[in-house]
Order: C-alpha cells, then sequence, then structure tokens
C-alpha cells in the first residue's frame, strides 16, 4: 500500500550525512537505506513525512516538509483558517470532536 | 473553591515532601481493562477519557538495573505495554500527552523532547536507576530527538519495537529491533478495528440535517403528513448508509486492492460504483430522475469524503499529498453539497407533481 507517487519532500544531504543509520533505525516503512557509509531516499512514495528520521537526526541532515497528513485537520484547517497547516483533528487532546486516530 | 490553611497543608504534605510518588502496576488485564479496550474503539467521548496518570510506574519488583520503558498516558497505549512486559520486573514512565496514543502524540509534539526531560526531571529517574538507558517506543521517534535527550538528562534512548507483543524478543535480542519489528503495518484487523469510530461519528453528524430534511419531504398543504415523510426519505437514508458503510467500512477493508492510489478517488470510485449497483437492484425504481441523480452524488462524494478523512488513521498517507489531494477534493465536495441540496429541492417538488 503506497500513496500518491513522488509527492513526498523527503531529502537527505549526502554532505551532512556521516551513516550514523538513525534515522533508518526510526523510520517506520523502510524508506532510507545506506549505501557506501552514506543514507539516501530509497523508497519515497512510502513516506509518510512523520519526521522522525529528521528529528532524530543529530547532523541535520534530512529536510521536508514534516507533519501529519490528516484529512480531517487540514479541511478544518483550510475551512476555518484559509491554511490547512493550522487545522487540528482531536489528536492534540484539547477537543472532544470526533476525528482520526 | 477556597482552600482553608489547613487544606494547603494537607495538599503540601500529600504531594511536595515526600518527592514522587511511584505507582505499582501489574502485566495482567481484569475484565475492566477488556471491557474499556473494546469500548474506546467504539465511542470517541469514552476513548478521549481513557487515561492513566502521568508519572513513573513500577511494575513487579524492579530494581536499580531494571529496564525503563516509556509510554503515553492514552490507557490502551499503557495497557499494551505492562501486557507487552509480562513477566519482566520493570519501569515505566507514562508522559502526559493527553490521553493520546504515541504515535498520534508524537506528530503533535506532546510526546516530545520536551515532556520526557521533564518528566525524567520531575519523577527523578537518576535517582531510582543506575543505568542511563531508556527504552522509547519507536512511534515516538517523531517527537523526541534522543540525541537532545541524551544531551540534557545523560540518558541514552534507544527506539524499543513498534507493536508491544515484540518487546520479550527485543529484550532477548540485547535490545536490538529486526526489521520487521520497526516496520509499521495496517493488517485487516488493524484497518477493521477503526470503523466502528468512523461510522459513530458520521452517523452523529448525520442525524440533525437528516431530521430536517425529513421534515421538509413531509411538508404538504394540509401540514407535515408522516406517509408521505416516509416515502420521501427512505431513498435518502438508505443512499446515507450505502455512502457510510462504502466510505467508513468497504474502504478500509478493500484499502490493499484498490489500484487508485488518491483516498478521495478511492471513496469517488467505489462510491460510484455502489451507486450503479443500487440503481441497477431497481433499488430506486419509484424515485423521480432528481431523486436518483441525488443518490449517485450524495453516495458517491460522502463515500469519498469518509475515505479521504481515513489518511490520517493510516500508515500510508503523508501531508504534502493530503495537501495536494485537499486543492481538488474540498471544492469537488462543496460542489457536491450543493448539487445535493439542489437535487432534493427539485426532487420534493417532482414528487409532488409539479414538474
Amino acid at each position: 500500500m503506497k500513496y500518491l507517487h513522488d509527492v513526498a519532500t523527503i531529502a537527505i544531504s549526502h554532505d551532512k550525512c556521516t551513516g550514523c543509520g538513525m534515522c533508518i533505525d526510526v523510520c517506520p516503512r523502510n524508506v532510507i537505506a545506506m549505501k557506501d557509509k552514506k543514507t539516501f531516499v530509497n523508497d519515497k512514495d512510502a513516506c509518510l513525512e512523520c519526521g522522525a528520521c529528521a528529528k532524530n537526526c543529530a547532523f541535520d541532515a534530512i529536510t521536508g516538509d514534516f507533519g501529519v497528513g490528516c484529512a480531517t485537520a487540514m479541511i478544518n484547517g483550510l475551512l476555518r483558517f484559509g491554511n490547512p497547516d493550522k487545522g487540528t483533528c482531536d489528536c492534540d487532546g484539547t477537543s472532544g470532536a470526533t476525528g482520526c486516530c | 473553591m477556597q482552600l482553608t490553611p489547613a487544606d494547603t497543608d494537607k495538599e503540601k504534605s500529600s504531594c511536595c515532601c515526600c518527592g514522587p510518588k511511584i505507582r505499582k502496576t501489574i502485566s495482567s488485564w481484569n475484565a475492566g481493562d477488556y471491557f474499556g479496550a473494546i469500548l474506546c474503539r467504539i465511542s470517541n467521548r469514552y476513548r478521549m477519557r481513557y487515561r492513566v496518570d502521568p508519572g513513573l510506574y513500577s511494575l513487579g519488583s524492579p530494581t536499580a538495573e531494571a529496564k525503563v520503558f516509556v509510554t503515553a498516558n492514552y490507557k490502551l497505549s499503557f495497557d499494551h505495554l505492562r501486557k507487552g512486559l509480562n513477566g519482566l520486573d520493570a519501569w515505566i514512565l507514562v508522559l502526559d500527552t493527553k490521553g493520546i496514543n504515541v504515535w498520534c502524540a508524537a506528530g503533535k509534539g506532546t510526546f516530545g523532547t520536551d515532556e520526557l526531560v521533564r518528566r525524567i526531571g520531575s519523577e527523578k529517574l537518576a535517582e531510582k536507576v543506575s543505568h542511563k538507558n531508556i527504552i522509547v517506543p519507536q512511534l515516538g521517534a517523531p517527537g523526541i530527538a534522543a540525541h537532545e535527550v541524551k544531551k540534557k538528562t545523560g540518558f541514552k534512548i534507544v527506539y524499543g519495537p513498534i507493536r508491544s507483543k515484540d518487546i520479550q524478543a527485543f529484550i532477548v535480542n540485547n535490545n536490538v529491533v529486526t526489521p520487521a519489528m520497526r516496520s509499521v503495518t495496517f493488517t485487516l484487523s488493524e484497518r477493521t478495528v477503526l470503523a466502528p469510530l468512523e461510522v459513530v461519528a458520521i452517523v452523529k453528524k448525520a442525524i440533525v440535517p437528516l431530521l430536517v430534511v425529513a421534515l421538509v419531504m413531509g411538508l404538504q398543504k394540509q401540514g407535515i403528513m408522516f406517509h408521505q415523510m416516509e416515502t420521501l426519505t427512505m431513498p435518502i437514508i438508505i443512499a446515507l448508509a450505502a455512502a457510510i458503510i462504502t466510505g467508513c467500512v468497504l474502504h478500509p477493508l478493500l484499502l490493499p486492492f484498490l489500484i487508485v492510489r488518491s483516498f478521495a478517488l478511492q471513496g469517488l470510485f467505489l462510491g460510484l460504483l455502489v451507486s450503479v449497483c443500487l440503481h441497477f437492484s431497481g433499488m430506486f425504481s419509484n424515485v423521480s430522475v432528481f431523486g436518483q441523480a441525488m443518490t449517485y452524488v450524495l453516495i458517491s462524494a460522502l463515500s469519498s469524503y469518509l475515505a479521504f478523512n481515513f489518511t490520517g488513521s493510516t500508515p500510508i498517507a503523508n501531508k504534502s499529498g493530503v495537501k495536494k489531494e485537499l486543492k481538488i477534493a474540498v471544492p469537488l465536495y462543496i460542489g457536491a453539497a450543493v448539487a445535493v441540496l439542489l437535487l432534493l429541492v427539485l426532487y420534493k417538488i417532482s414528487q409532488e407533481g409539479l414538474l
């Protein structure tokens, strides 16, 4: 099961990567692989953009538009604030509204 | 309520002089735990309140060398962890995630570096254990920067397996996760268990609009006629039920077999298919052409909307993709809502023989 082709924004800087492999350990979708002691994006369409890799990279080698791919939250944000990034669903634990996770 | 001096003293003595309290827990589930695990898959209200107190828990009789496991204060997360630790003596550090599970809370940052660092300090973890290792579930990684926690507290994070049932194997394997343990799955049962909450949520939202529509359908010169209401509303109820079953049940069940990758389109195509089936089954043969058109638009658009909203529950969709779908899907849904309203009006007029 894979999502839309070629939309994920994850990118790894070859220069900054030290090959520690932490990103591979935290990725839940096996997106990243190692070659010649450097990591690279091996399966972009599987990427959830959860940001675990970037968050745990001590060398800031990984960039992307990370966040939660939740239509409930984004529709909320778009309709209420005109910005999909500002929306929430009930996963932030503040509302009792219906939602996803 | 104003606290009397005596009350404040009591408060102090219960919370501040004796250091943080360690709660005891066990790995086995009782009937209430099993009941709660089912109920929070059905009632969102119950689920949002299904919590344990944050803090440090002892499982069995942990020594200073015992392992430390971190989790969220959603009770189901905590329960699965303690069940997975069956037979072990361990410490469980519960973060305050406002009752949200590990992965969702990590995505929102409440299961995060700051909360973990704060909790390690407030629970005086360094005094409880003689080592400097904590095991954090891998799905907590989007919220936690292991290198920062190490810098701030001295504790080294080992990311444990995604599923608590793999914990025993992980420990036997010297705290190393296998590639299978760190890959998220979305099996039939994992998809099925999500459906009841989705159905309940949309049914709740649909009740009031449906009642309003039913009243309008029953309108006659003599007043609101029940028989007329029933005849005209039944096709709408059937279409609504079909849309909900397609979007909330059929879609998640069929997910691995759908060729199209866009969730909105998956729901749209499934909805269209169901509309055609209902049409040719003769279900709506007594309904005017406007009513029939309404069933097509309602089932397809609502099923698409529900399937699209499922993105947040899946380990498949990503932010950029949902954003891309959003640009087409939202105008489509608004258009469909307007079309359904118009067709409902035309349906009512035509059934009255005025068209």
